[in-house]
């Protein structure tokens, strides 16, 4: 039974958190999710701006202890655009750290790992078998899978690829990241002065159009989608494909509520449907999207087939 | 000094000799269908129109460099292959790809082919440059427009014999090139997957009485007054409504202009000064590519830096240096 069998376990993977939160939160929520979540997976570090790093190192030891003596596995997850020498120090410190998996959100990242082991992350360029082969010869074990892609691209992946494959399943949807910092320009800051103004939004800066209707979500220099991605109702289809490994995007809600729902679903404990209700309560400002899966337009969010 | 070569857009026959003729040291161009990342209708070169046009650049000592540069569909790669295959074929002078697996394809099938690396790869650093010329052979890297000048010199200090390329003209990527879902976020059509970015097809102008409104699959980009030009929808080039305002939250409609500049990229060491605009007419790329070819000319031999206005050809009139200076960002 290879792990791409879809009678291999459900495993749930809890994303690293993507938005700027107090480092005291941030200790407390990975604390919680050490201690009562059902998740068997956890990235921590941070992705989108370098600028925040050292406000967060300190706490990691701790936080990747307790995870571990909880028994879960810790990815530590690196950054995605990586400019300057200091952002390549930092990478490359990652890439020598002992008894934890490192997740390449960047190709040099990947570089850096080649002949160990190491997570192929959502940001990297994986469209193709060509390109996962490539990655597994190089060490990767397992593959998160860029948003965009189709529910069959994912399955003829997970078929083909000989490497574990990791959906998104649920949150924001990382879509662009850029050397500009949209939060600070939304304040006529430039980044170099950026007051860190990204902090005041735990989910993201919600963008609207001129009509006031919601469409995107800015995270300091990542832009993401209004909406939130659920595909509770397409768990049973993406086990379908081979793929049993779920990643969910911490959010500002109860994240040990929600990886509970998205286990009991996957486990078949409880219907899709009433699991998708109780996610709406545990999320009361978030509109759900699934276009992605459907092979459409992203922010689409597309009725189940009975 | 290097002396950079002066690489230039055609998405038609006409457009290729334009550029040839204007003084361009290189094309590039790409196939018609979804393997290049200016997948448009009307756009594009058959494979005999690439044998006729090598031929016409090579006979006047210009290169023509082939376009492969979206990602293939798992399951079909060999579209692309076969691009791979027809551009070694027809004596292409590069092929400029982004894909890991189409590089390795590449590299594999045809060693002796030039491989570049296409900005749709967004390496940003020399490690990830390095990735690319260690394993594939990698000759020469476009840089994605994320970068400042002195990191672009720090760059080609490090990574050095691999040549690297900058865009120094037309239209302007703010998010890290490749790495971007919007537009298949709004219209379920990327540039990775499809070839394009905003396409006209889910473009549509709304007219009410008090002007004109841009929509992209829908969602308004924009809106115009009754008497101002209505701009093309690009969504990252839109108004939008964010912490209780409005403005061009990601960029204004503006377009990349470095003329002025050509001093300070020269001395950082790059290689190669791209044009960007496969989608545009002949007497853009005539105008663009002669205005550049003066310039670098004038800086090679010293000369101050001919003062040419290009604002006619900029997206809205305006233009920007882009990330190539720190304040941008």
């Amino acid at each position: 039974m290879t792990k791409n069998d879809p009678l291999s376990p459900v495993r749930l993977t809890l994303g690293p958190v993507l938005f700027n939160w107090r480092p005291e939160k941030l200790r407390d929520f990975y604390f919680r999710m050490a201690d009562e979540s059902d998740v068997d997976s956890v990235c921590v570090g941070e992705v989108v701006c370098s600028k925040r790093t050292p406000f967060f190192a300190p706490f990691v030891p701790e936080v990747v202890e307790r995870l571990q003596a909880a028994g879960k596995e810790v990815v530590l997850s690196s950054l995605a655009l990586i400019m300057s020498e200091r952002e390549a120090v930092q990478a490359r410190e990652l890439t020598q750290l002992d008894g934890v998996l490192v997740e390449a959100n960047d190709v040099s990242v990947a570089s850096m790992m080649a002949g160990r082991p190491f997570v192929a992350g959502p940001l990297l360029n994986i469209y193709n078998e060509g390109t996962l082969a490539y990655l597994r010869d190089l060490g990767a074990v397992r593959a998160c899978l860029p948003a965009e892609l189709p529910g069959p691209v994912m399955g003829t992946l997970a078929q083909t690829g000989g490497i574990e494959i990791e959906a998104q399943c649920f949150g924001r949807l990382p879509l662009a990241i850029s050397a500009r910092c949209y939060h600070a320009r939304s304040r006529n800051l430039a980044k170099d002065g950026c007051q860190y103004v990204c902090a005041e939004d735990p989910d993201g800066m919600d963008v609207d159009t001129l009509d006031d209707e919601a469409f995107l979500a800015v995270n300091g220099t990542q832009t993401m989608s209004y909406h939130y991605l659920d595909l509770l109702a397409e768990l049973a289809a993406l086990r379908g494909l081979g793929i049993n490994r779920f990643r969910l995007w911490p959010h500002n809600v109860d994240m040990v509520a929600v990886a509970g729902l998205y286990r009991a679903v996957a486990d078949g404990l409880i219907d899709s449907g009433d699991a998708a209700i109780r996610l709406s309560e545990l999320c009361p400002k978030a509109e759900f999207a699934n276009g992605y899966f459907h092979g459409r337009e992203g922010h689409a969010a597309i009725e189940a087939e009975l | 000094m290097i002396r950079p070569e002066l690489i230039c857009p055609a998405g038609t026959p006409a457009a290729l000799k334009s550029a040839v003729d204007a003084g361009a040291d290189c094309v590039y161009v790409g196939f018609r269908d979804e393997t290049n990342a200016r997948n448009f209708p009307g756009l594009n070169f058959s494979r005999k129109e690439l044998e006729d046009g090598i031929a016409y650049a090579h006979a006047r000592g210009a290169k023509v460099l082939v376009a492969i540069n979206t990602f293939p569909r798992a399951g079909h790669p060999g579209l692309w292959q076969g691009a791979v295959d027809d551009s070694a074929r027809l004596g292409a002078d590069a092929v400029i790809l982004a894909d890991i697996g189409l590089i390795d394809y590449a590299a594999r099938t045809h060693p002796d082919l030039r491989l570049h690396l296409s900005v749709q790869a967004a390496a940003s650093n020399p490690q990830a440059i390095g990735f690319y010329a260690e394993r594939f052979g990698v000759k020469r890297v476009v840089l994605p427009r994320v970068l400042t000048v002195p990191e672009i010199a720090a760059i080609n200090q490090a990574v050095a014999p691999v040549e690297t390329e900058v865009f120094v003209f037309g239209g302007l990527c703010v998010m890290a090139e490749g790495r971007c879902a919007l537009s298949s976020y709004a219209t379920g059509q990327s540039p990775n997957m499809n070839g394009v970015c905003s396409p006209a097809s889910h473009v549509r102008y709304v007219e009410s009485g008090k002007g004109i409104t841009s929509q992209l699959a829908g969602f308004t980009i924009n809106q115009f007054g009754l008497n101002e030009p209505a701009g093309y929808p690009t969504l990252c080039k839109g108004r939008f409504n964010a912490n209780g305002k409005t403005s061009y939250l990601f960029e204004e409609p503006t377009s990349l202009n470095t003329l002025a500049m050509l001093p300070d990229l020269i001395k950082a060491g790059v290689a190669a000064f791209k044009i960007e605009g496969r989608q545009r007419g002949r007497a853009y790329v005539a105008a663009v590519v002669q205005a550049f070819r003066q310039g670098v000319d004038a800086v090679m031999a010293g000369q101050p830096l001919p003062d040419i206005n290009l604002d006619s050809i900029t997206e809205g009139g305006r233009q920007t240096t882009g990330a190539y200076e720190k304040a941008w960002r």
